[in-house]
């Protein structure tokens, strides 16, 4: 049972606290030699897998270390583009991981404020007056429960589907910034929460519902 | 401090002396800074303003009260509740106005004018005037603009200390959505 992030957003929709508790998925890291059998090209500021799927290597798949070294977008630590240095038979045999690219802080901020307005499209679309916005949203993978307080902020949580309790969670953690945000005279509102209290109140509260969400589910 | 897990027992106690005798303090030294009544009773709507707003997503975190249908409620809900949580003390909601959009809380003691007496040459400080920033801060964090101000206090004289709170309109801009 794991519970995989925690989302805050204000009032504005702009992100103000994420935490991602979740183990990386599985990375491959293989030696290569000349010539590379598998396809990459650009996207997004990331070099990705286009073609040639193989030991653990899906399409999708990002560039994520060469030789050991985690690379820099689309260039090497060094500075190099990564297809350039790929094409070069002199830098074989090469090392490379390939992962699941993780979401960068742009990216977290871009779809913070996109959750927000469909939000409010949820309680928008709803056929009877006086409906409240998304509260949960369920994929194979994971679930989505959205609690938004009567001031406006809301608090967002990624967990397993089977984990319960999150409701519980999600009022808990409402008291938590209420006391370790909110009463810290220094944090200003509306703001990025950087709080060392708030961090540390936050990660023991998702222990306390994993263990407790074990119970009637197998894990 | 640590915190106790359970949240819904009443907060830990704190000596209401050293409550008082802090809220003395600030307000002394206030009127040392600023000289002028008028100044010291605007400073003080300010911090009860920045208070305020903190202190409602706190009432709301613990209370679990869900959004009141009208002004009545919430004036139930500010003496009843609020008050009872922060203060320890429950005021009585009085004197509505015929259209519904004003009240007086009547409030029979209060914590920060325990041992307080006004001096002659402070005769237009409005000392708890805290009070009435928290109010406005709070509601206004869910979209309520109110007036809030005291209309009868006892270090000024009068009988009981009365609170006199004025609906203005419902702030419509960021309204959280499925609140329209």
């Amino acid at each position: 049972m794991v519970i995989f992030s925690v989302y805050v957003v204000n009032k504005a929709g702009g992100l103000i606290y994420q935490y991602d508790n979740y183990v990386p998925r599985a990375e491959v890291e293989k030696t290569f030699s000349h010539p590379l059998d598998l396809v990459l090209k650009h996207h997004d500021e990331k070099v990705v897998v286009s073609f040639g799927q193989r030991d653990g290597i899906r399409v999708g798949h990002a560039v994520l270390s060469i030789n050991g070294v985690d690379v820099v977008g689309k260039n090497t630590a060094e500075g190099k583009d990564i297809l350039e240095y790929l094409k070069d038979p002199s830098n074989y045999p090469v090392s490379i991981r390939f992962g699941r690219a993780r979401l960068s802080s742009n990216e977290k901020l871009m779809l913070a404020s996109m959750f927000h307005s469909l939000f409010a499209i949820g309680s928008q679309l709803s056929p009877e007056v006086g409906s409240s916005g998304i509260e949960m949203l369920e994929t194979d993978v994971f679930k989505l429960h959205c609690f938004q307080t009567l001031t406006g902020i809301k608090f967002i949580v990624l967990a397993d589907p089977r984990q319960s309790g999150i409701d519980a969670l999600l009022r808990k953690i409402y008291e938590i910034y209420s006391d370790f945000a909110l009463k810290n005279p220094f944090y200003s509102l509306e703001m990025p929460i950087r709080c060392e209290l708030f961090d540390q109140n936050l990660k023991n509260a998702l222990e306390v519902a994993e263990k407790a969400g074990n119970f009637g589910a197998g894990s | 401090m640590s915190r106790q897990s359970n949240r819904t027992t009443d907060s830990k106690k704190m000596n209401s002396e050293l409550f008082t005798l802090t809220y003395g303090a600030l307000v002394t030294q206030l009127c040392k800074d600023y000289e002028n009544d008028e100044e010291v009773n605007k400073q003080l709507d300010k911090m009860g303003y920045n208070i305020g707003v903190r202190l409602i997503e706190d009432f709301l975190a613990r209370s679990s009260i869900g959004r009141c249908q009208d002004f009545r409620e919430t004036a139930d809900v500010i003496a009843k509740v609020a008050f009872k949580m922060y203060l320890g003390i429950t005021p009585s909601v009085t004197n509505w106005s015929p259209a519904g959009d004003e009240f007086s809380l009547i409030l029979e003691s209060n914590p920060l004018v325990d041992f307080v007496e006004l001096p002659d040459n402070h005769s237009t400080l409005i000392y708890s005037n805290l009070l009435c920033g928290v109010l406005r801060g709070a509601l206004e964090m869910v979209q309520m603009a109110v007036d809030v101000k005291f209309v009868q206090d006892t270090l000024r004289g009068d009988n009981v200390t009365e609170i006199r709170m004025k609906f203005i309109k419902r702030i419509e801009e960021n309204l959280p959505a499925g609140d329209e």
